[in-house]
């Protein structure tokens, strides 16, 4: 999936780093050094996400955001910050944003996030049923079902289910799901997620042909149909 | 450059303060001995006033019983004593001079109960000096005007006698008033200059001194205890820095070396073979990545141990806390062919940060997986039913154990047993557990779990938040 990105950045060094690297992934990127310029930017353009520094010279990320929101521009918003306490992002979010990435990140977590929220955008109508494939999820009566047999989750599998399938095609990290299905903040010494997937895969594709779920190198795990 | 070390004894607080006392005691003095001034000498000149009288009374009735000729008689005999004291004058009407030892009428100021007072000398006195009289005059019958009066000289003796010592008494009271005021302030000058000097050591840079204290509990004595806490605490503080620094210095610098050196290598071999390049960068990126995993782990603890987290403590249910910690390390236990059980007894709800008690039982659990062998046991406890606690959170493995000497030591940063130098982790794991204790004034507890370790954190009773129970409507 292509997009078109908004970079505000004044670091000149980290914003073309920032740009080099969307452009290898595919995207289009406008680069902003100052907030002043990001703002006219963000305003006359349409962007599928914006990735915002929040401390900048003129005008700071936050306030910015809050201009931007308050002129009903809804184009999802990716902070980027040194400051990484919960405290921070907090605030981040309750200017406007829609995530928030600490640095320094991999860059492969700010592509599965930049994503994310571009797919999100527009906000799907509230769902009652997800598919993947041969592969659905009945969010009312809590069920999941394969080619249509019955797969027993516990919930805990069934929430990380749910948010694979509510982004699926898009790679989801390990962070995301920690953040996303556990609300935790913080990284675990060791890598459970993998343990929980690898659950997950035992129910979900064991006994079946096609693997829905896999692994994206130095990033995370994508849930998606096969290519062909 | 104000001179630091020569403190000018006028400038100072207390010599300010003890001269404003002794201005004050002066005053006060001054009050006290000028009201007895006042009562001696008034209590004199009325016993005067009252004898006067009583001669008047006595020569009236002379005059009634004998007529003129006895009281002048009367009059010649009583002036012509000697050193006698008394004063008197009888005037015919025409102003001559009858009997008595004064020249002539007084001009001085009459008052109208008819006494005087006036210079003795300038009337003939009986005295050279020039002392004042008091007298009382008035007219007989006939119009004969007799004078009958004290000479005052012995009680203006007395007077400048008594204003010279209470002079003088003011003096010496003013001299000892200041000299002590100069004493005192000296000595508390002298402890609060001790004070300054061990401030002024420590500002130079020598953290270990401390000020003297004398014992006694006053003020002085209080602040000198308040600032050697003061102290004790930051060197405390500096220590962590210090213990940090060194930390970083030590483990971060190997495999940053390393990272290095790896790079360096690559460089060094000089072929085409993309392959080679790719997978040396493969490892370098997952070499950073550890540093920087290593990075945000201290920055953790750094932030737990600061303290601001305090102000975002929320009540936290921890049987859920607990419980979302189990769901996440359960399959991870379950793979490492471990028994892994989470209990929770009661329902504890405690002031905290939920993230930071999230981690640190997450922190507990990762190194109770990671260290014990296949085929044991890892068990969570949350209990918020004993008795003077909070609530306390329990880990036990059954794996090697902590030896008991190690175990205060383990809680240290980047520390790692011998043992543990193959299994992956940063050594951070439990200092994060420490901090976050720390945090929440819980104790952290290390024992013997026979075998294995238990690791126990238990929260203060005051950390327990009153339930409000909802009323079912």
């Amino acid at each position: 999936m292509d997009m078109k990105v908004l970079v505000i950045e004044d670091d000149r060094q980290a914003a073309a780093y920032l740009a080099k690297g969307l452009k290898e992934a595919g995207h289009v990127v406008d680069v902003a050094n100052d907030g002043k310029e990001g703002l006219f930017l963000a305003g006359a353009e349409f962007y599928d996400v914006m990735i915002v520094d929040r401390m900048l010279p003129g005008r700071d990320g936050l306030s910015l955001v809050e201009i931007l929101r308050a002129t009903g521009n809804d184009t999802p918003v990716l902070f980027l910050s040194a400051l990484g306490s919960v405290d921070d992002r907090v605030k981040g979010l309750r200017a406007g944003g829609d995530d928030y990435l600490t640095k320094p990140f991999a860059f492969s977590e700010l592509l599965a996030r930049m994503e994310v929220l571009a797919r999100r955008r527009g906000g799907a109508a509230p769902q009652t049923r997800l598919s993947v494939g041969d592969l659905e999820m009945d969010l009312l009566s809590r069920t999941v079902k394969r080619a249509g047999r019955p797969i027993e989750l516990l919930p805990r599998e069934f929430a990380l289910l749910e948010y694979l399938m509510r982004n699926a095609g898009s790679v989801v990290t390990r962070t995301m799901m920690l953040e996303n299905v556990w609300d935790y903040h913080f990284d675990p010494q060791t890598n459970v997620i993998d343990v929980h997937i690898a659950r997950l895969r035992q129910k979900i594709d064991k006994d079946f042909p096609a693997p829905l779920i896999h692994t994206v190198r130095g990033a995370g795990y994508s849930l998606r149909v096969p290519d062909a | 450059m104000p001179d630091r070390a020569s403190v000018r004894l006028h400038l100072t607080t207390t010599f300010k303060l003890s001269l404003l006392y002794l201005g004050l005691f002066v005053a006060s003095v001054s009050v006290i001995l000028w009201a007895a001034y006042r009562s001696t000498a008034g209590f004199l000149e009325q016993e005067i006033g009252e004898t006067i009288t009583v001669e008047v009374e006595a020569l009236k009735d002379q005059y009634l019983r004998a007529g003129l000729p006895g009281l002048v008689e009367v009059v010649r005999a009583r002036s012509s004593i000697p050193h006698n004291n008394s004063i008197y004058l009888l005037l015919a009407p025409n102003g001559q001079i009858l009997a008595g030892n004064l020249s002539g009428w007084p001009d001085g100021t009459w008052h109208e109960d008819g006494t005087v007072h006036f210079k003795v000398a300038e009337y003939g006195g009986t005295e050279d000096h020039p002392a004042t009289a008091q007298a009382v005059g008035f007219t007989l019958p006939g119009q004969f005007r007799l004078l009958v009066g004290r000479d005052m000289s012995e009680i203006d003796q007395l007077r400048d006698r008594m204003a010279a010592s209470l002079g003088w008494i003011l003096t010496i009271t003013a001299a000892l008033g200041l000299i002590g005021g100069g004493l005192t302030s000296r000595s508390a000058l002298r402890r609060i200059e001790a004070i300054n000097r061990t401030t002024r050591r420590i500002m130079a840079g020598d953290l270990s001194g401390r000020v003297a204290g004398v014992g006694n509990g006053d003020e002085i004595d209080r602040l000198a205890g308040n600032l050697n806490a003061m102290l004790d605490q930051i060197e405390r503080l500096m220590n962590s820095v210090r213990q940090v620094t060194d930390s970083i210095a030590h483990d971060l610098r190997t495999p940053l070396s390393r990272l290095r050196t790896r790079i360096e290598l690559v460089l060094l071999k000089e072929t085409d073979d993309p392959e080679v390049y790719r997978a040396a960068l493969q490892e370098s990126l997952v070499e950073a990545d550890r540093l920087l995993d290593t990075f945000k782990a201290l920055l953790s603890i750094a932030e737990a141990e600061s303290g601001t987290r305090r102000n975002d403590f929320r009540p936290v249910e921890l049987a859920d806390t607990a419980h979302l910690v189990a769901d996440l390390y359960e399959p991870l236990a379950e793979e490492s062919g471990l028994t892994f059980t989470a209990e929770v007894r009661g329902r504890p709800l405690v002031q905290g940060n939920d993230q930071l008690l999230s981690q640190a039982i997450a922190n507990l659990l990762d190194n109770a997986i990671k260290y014990t062998p296949a085929g044991g046991r890892v068990s969570l406890v949350v209990d918020g039913k004993t008795a003077n606690q909070g609530a306390a959170i329990t880990v036990t493995d059954s794996g090697p154990g902590i030896p008991p000497e190690m175990r205060e030591k383990v809680l240290g940063r980047f520390v790692r047993l011998d043992q543990s130098r193959n299994t992956p982790g940063n050594g951070l794991g439990l200092s994060l557990v420490a901090a976050v204790a720390r945090l929440h004034d819980a104790r952290l507890v290390l024992d013997d779990a026979n075998p294995g370790l238990k690791i126990s954190l238990i929260l203060p009773p005051q950390a327990a938040v009153k339930r409000i129970e909802s009323v079912a409507a």
